[in-house]
């Protein structure tokens, strides 16, 4: 940080924070509405395919892209609508893009797993457990080469820890110091399996071995996220080379909406104990009312705000057409 | 002046260098090719000219430079990414068949992966069978993506300097045994269309289709050909993705028998899409069925002359026209 400009006056400081915040929230509450549609358009079999929900996960998601430039890219994984939403997708085109409408960012081609926006630096989601990090990668290595700037950031899952490229890649990136951000979102399960089933030694120092920058947060504290990924960014941004971030942060429903019966791989237990003790809105928002942010009332409008907003989106995707069949060859190539 | 002539591999350097002066956003990566120039020294001299930021050397990480690849691709480069041995391409199938194949059409058109493989096929080196396969046919099966088999040092800087500006994921396959044959290629900049395909011999009794290796087998076969009576045509595809049905369908009706010629394996291979292109286009011209030949179904073996048997030669296709024509 510069030293030598004089240093903001203490309320626009705190005028700033309390929007951040405030904002912060919002993008969470948002993410949860959107995902709350997704559940009942699946369940009323409104919406083809399968719908992963990332409700619970939403501080990783929102606390990273919050620390990001609108022309900095991400890539996201099967479950990506928080990730989409978090770097500035609307829902309405996200939702007609769930039920395959023209109007969809992929043009109803993509679908839940898919969505792509290169408007906001969304390279795409990608249904291959790992399979962006390449993309990620190369994301980060063409910003380097052309001297833009931008930084990248790969969202996945514990489960993609299993991949091999992804060490192929974290080999390359910190040679190159490339300015890429590999963050582990660890919910906990890989689809219907405990990770310590799956995952010898260490998350983070798988990535350490090649002497990556890495750190730990705790997924659900939206302010903490924010504060390493804004000092990863940054040092991503200086040149300094990537890093790897692990979120430890859980995964309320099944691995998809028709993962109804859990028991057999976590108890009701443990899943009552994230959402009422680690709940990352509740939590931020009990914060925002202690800080004197915000009262019950306000974070209740935000509620409403997004909740009306999604219906809305809803009906957009639902009203709007399908594309033309003719279209089913179209950007097979460029 | 005579025209002059280059090697198949300057002329791959020749299509790469011009296009890396052309446009500051064209770079290679893959192993050894810096200061090394690839064991095949096809790259030799494009470090020195274009530096160390431009020709990167990388790990023993072929998913991993590849993926690379893709997402430089999409954000502004186009990356001429080299695998050393087409055998390979195996380990970056993700890569190529589920991401940069996809990505424009998943994305509803938004994303591009302007990007280009290149990389070898062909036995005959006594590599083995993890160094001699030409898995051509995997590449083509898959929409999305082009494959580029040049077989002639004219056509390999022709077709290269196209595949890299082209503006989706090309496979650029190399025949390994090709790389000193020689043959006229200008020193300007010139294109070759993909999906056009080259009629390297006119002919009347019989058409030899055949890509990249099996060119010079199937233009050493009309040589002989043509002494015993018999006239020849050979029809080169260029590209196998896109696919030019028009030239070879118009040249089986013309000759009314055909020889398909690949060196990937003949079962589901590249000769079994033409024969069937063939088929369809041109049955009731043909005078009898259309001739696959292609490499034999096992693995490459390493014994001299176990290795020889596994691949058409000018005897063996000659021997194929004859009967093919009653001319036994």
């Amino acid at each position: 940080m510069s030293t030598v400009t004089s240093k903001p006056e203490a309320s626009r400081d705190a005028v700033s924070a309390k929007d951040k915040w405030l904002r912060a929230y919002r993008q969470m509450v948002r993410i949860r509405h959107f995902e709350e549609q997704v559940n009942e358009l699946y369940t009323r079999a409104l919406m083809p395919g399968l719908a992963h929900l990332y409700s619970g996960e939403e501080a990783v998601a929102v606390g990273i892209c919050e620390a990001l430039r609108v022309d900095d890219y991400i890539t996201s994984t099967h479950r990506g609508h928080g990730h989409c939403l978090a770097k500035g997708a609307s829902p309405d085109r996200m939702f007609a893009e769930l039920l395959g409408k023209e109007a969809g960012y992929c043009r109803g081609k993509g679908g839940s797993m898919h969505i792509a926006d290169p408007a906001t630096g969304n390279l795409g989601a990608n249904a291959i457990v790992g399979g962006s990090v390449g993309i990620a990668t190369g994301a980060a290595f063409a910003s380097k080469r052309l001297g833009n700037n931008r930084v990248a950031v790969c969202f996945f899952g514990e489960g993609a820890l299993g991949q091999g490229s992804l060490y192929e890649v974290m080999n390359l990136a910190q040679l190159w110091k490339l300015p890429v951000i590999y963050v582990c979102e660890n919910n906990l399960y890989n689809e219907y399996t405990h990770f310590s089933e799956t995952t010898a030694g260490t998350i983070v120092g798988r990535a350490a071995a090649f002497g990556i920058e890495t750190a730990v947060v705790d997924g659900q504290d939206v302010r903490a996220v924010n504060a390493i990924a804004t000092r990863l960014v940054q040092r991503a941004r200086a040149g300094e080379g990537p890093a790897f971030l692990q979120a430890d942060t859980y995964r309320y429903g099944g691995h998809h909406v028709g993962d109804i019966n859990r028991e057999y791989y976590r108890a009701k237990s443990e899943e009552q104990h994230w959402k009422t003790e680690r709940d990352p809105i509740k939590l931020h928002g009990s914060w925002l009312i202690e800080q004197e942010h915000a009262d019950t009332s306000a974070l209740e409008g935000i509620a409403t705000e997004a909740r009306t907003e999604m219906e809305s989106a809803v009906k957009f995707a639902i009203e709007a057409p399908y594309p033309s069949i003719d279209q089913v060859d179209e950007d097979v190539y460029a | 002046m005579p025209e002059r002539e280059l090697t198949f591999a300057q002329a791959v350097r020749e299509a790469l260098a011009e296009e890396m002066r052309r446009d500051s956003s064209v770079c290679i990566f893959g192993e050894d090719v810096a200061e090394a120039g690839t064991p095949f020294k096809v790259l030799s001299g494009l470090v020195e000219e274009f530096g160390a930021q431009r020709v990167l050397d990388t790990p023993i990480s072929e998913a991993g430079f590849t993926g690379i690849g893709v997402g430089a691709a999409m954000t502004g480069l186009r990356p001429v990414v080299d695998i050393m041995f087409g055998d390979f391409l195996t380990l970056t199938m993700d890569q190529m068949v589920n991401q940069a194949a996809k990505a424009h059409y998943m994305s509803g058109g938004h994303w591009k992966v302007p990007m280009v493989i290149r990389t070898t096929l062909g036995a005959t080196r006594r590599s083995a069978a993890q160094h001699s396969q030409s898995l051509h046919a995997w590449f083509s099966h898959v929409p999305g993506l082009k494959v580029v088999l040049p077989s002639t040092p004219y056509d390999a800087k022709g077709l290269l300097k196209t595949a890299i500006r082209d503006e989706n994921p090309v496979i650029f396959f190399e025949d390994k045994m090709m790389y000193k044959l020689k043959g006229p290629v200008p020193a300007e900049d010139y294109t070759i269309p993909l999906g056009v395909a080259d009629v390297k011999r006119k002919g009347d009794d019989i058409t030899l289709v055949a890509t990249s290796s099996m060119v010079q087998v199937a233009l050493g076969a009309a040589n002989i050909l043509e002494r015993e009576g018999i006239s020849a045509e050979v029809v080169d595809p260029r590209t196998t993705w896109p696919l030019d049905e028009k030239t070879i369908i118009e040249s089986a009706k013309k000759t009314s028998r055909v020889i398909v010629l690949d060196e990937g394996y003949g079962r589901y291979g590249v000769t079994a899409e033409l024969a069937a292109v063939i088929a369809e286009g041109a049955f009731y011209d043909l005078d009898a069925p259309v001739k696959r030949m292609g490499a034999m179904h096992v693995p490459i073996p390493f014994s001299p002359p176990l290795e020889d048997v596994t691949v058409p030669t000018e005897e063996t296709v000659t021997e194929a026209a004859r009967r093919l024509c009653n001319k036994t």
